[in-house]
């Protein structure tokens, strides 16, 4: 074996092992390097006990509810098998939506509702035109029948003079 | 017809001929970068969800992209020199460095722009940022070590072993969006298709080509004054003075 062989196995194993080793370490934390737990895993006791953590899913349709206030909202998160409510008082980010991801930073209650202290909005990875997206939702409302009882226009309404 | 592959292998070869390919990839990139930012602000739509705010994917994504992609690079040219004693792989590597900090630091400054308005913060420990900021630190650690070994040739050997190890992370990176729960959404541009309007996908892929054939005329550039500062002791590169004299 010549000298530049010897160094290229040597590099080869070399990495090989250090790869595994860092898998090994990254599959053992897991859930340390993990941003947030679902709803399933705060569910199944899999989230840490009486300290801060991260839960995350997608914010249920319809179930954001104001206070009179304006800050304080409720909501609830759900990874499709679990749901849970979160409580937080704070300014939610622009991209915050129901149906969308969310992720949720603070103290499981006793009641089991999540009080959180900062709500982040998670994007996914779909980009499209704001035109292309109104084209689509108008082409679905004409196809399930509502456009029929209602004037095509851009969202403008014309006031009832009733 | 006998092909010498190992002609341009040598510095004094190859610092002609990097010479002459410089303006055919800085020209292109100037032409790319400008036609990239032309589509990316007025021919891209805006966007349904983010409404302008989304722009930055055209910087973003290809500084990221090429961030991890020149650091395989570099780490392979480290390694063929470590492995076969070539003088120009090591300076390759060496000059491949910076022009991959500067992209990795471009992915997380612009990414924190971003992250505040879009996601409510301008930076999250989740995986896909914190192994794209340990990048940035691989980079500079390169960088660092190997200015600080006076020797040229151990400094390549140090720093070829730091880039080999380090090139662990870039499947880290990666994968991380797959792998782990994190607050940085999956990857747009995927083999079975991109979820990605056209005009915006033309902005993108314009802008990467342009950045990319940067990256290899900057390091072209680069490499010269690194095989001149190396070599200035031998006969051609006296000649090369002398001439200019």
């Amino acid at each position: 074996m010549k000298p530049r062989h010897k160094r290229f196995m040597f590099i080869l194993v070399g990495i090989a092992i250090l790869g595994t080793a860092v898998g090994l370490v990254l599959y053992a934390l897991q859930n340390n390097v993990s941003l947030y737990f679902t709803p399933t895993q705060v569910y199944n006791k899999e989230a840490p006990q009486g300290r801060n953590f991260r839960i995350g899913g997608l914010v249920v349709d319809g179930s954001l509810k104001r206070e009179r206030d304006g800050l304080t909202v409720r909501f609830d998160v759900t990874d499709t098998l679990k749901t849970m409510q979160v409580n937080y008082k704070g300014i939610l980010p622009d991209l915050f939506k129901e149906g969308k991801g969310v992720v949720a930073h603070g103290q499981l209650q006793a009641d089991n509702t999540f009080l959180a202290d900062e709500v982040l909005a998670k994007h996914d990875e779909n980009y499209n035109a704001a035109e292309v997206v109104h084209a689509l939702e108008l082409a679905n409302q004409a196809q399930s029948g509502v456009m029929a009882t209602k004037p095509v226009s851009s969202g403008y309404q014309i006031p009832s003079t009733k | 017809m006998a092909i010498n592959w190992f002609k341009y292998a040598a510095p004094s070869s190859f610092y002609g001929l990097a010479g002459k390919l410089v303006p055919w990839f800085a020209w292109p990139a100037a032409i790319l970068f400008c036609v990239g930012i032309y589509i990316g602000f007025f021919v891209a739509p805006t966007d349904a969800v983010q409404s302008e705010a989304y722009r930055i994917i055209f910087i973003h994504v290809p500084a990221s992209i090429l961030s991890m992609f020149i650091y395989l690079i570099m780490a392979g040219y480290a390694a063929l020199g470590l492995i076969f004693n070539t003088r120009l792989s090591s300076m390759m590597a060496t000059s491949l460095a910076p022009t991959g900090a500067l992209f990795a630091f471009i992915s997380l400054w612009t990414g924190a722009l971003w992250g505040k308005p879009m996601w409510g913060a301008w930076w999250v420990w989740d995986a896909r940022l914190t192994s794209e900021l340990i990048l940035l630190f691989l980079y500079l650690g390169f960088i660092s070590l190997q200015a600080s070994i006076e020797d040229p040739r151990r400094a390549d050997r140090a720093g070829a072993l730091l880039a080999i190890v380090g090139s662990v992370n870039v499947p880290i990176i990666y994968f991380s969006v797959k792998w782990w729960n994190t607050l940085h959404q999956g990857s747009t541009v995927k083999l079975s298709g991109t979820s990605m309007h056209i005009s915006m996908q033309q902005a993108m892929f314009t802008m990467f080509a342009a950045l990319w054939l940067y990256a290899i005329a900057i390091s072209l550039l680069r490499v010269r004054s690194i095989i001149l500062e190396r070599e200035r002791n031998s006969q051609w590169v006296t000649e090369i003075v002398e001439m200019k004299q």
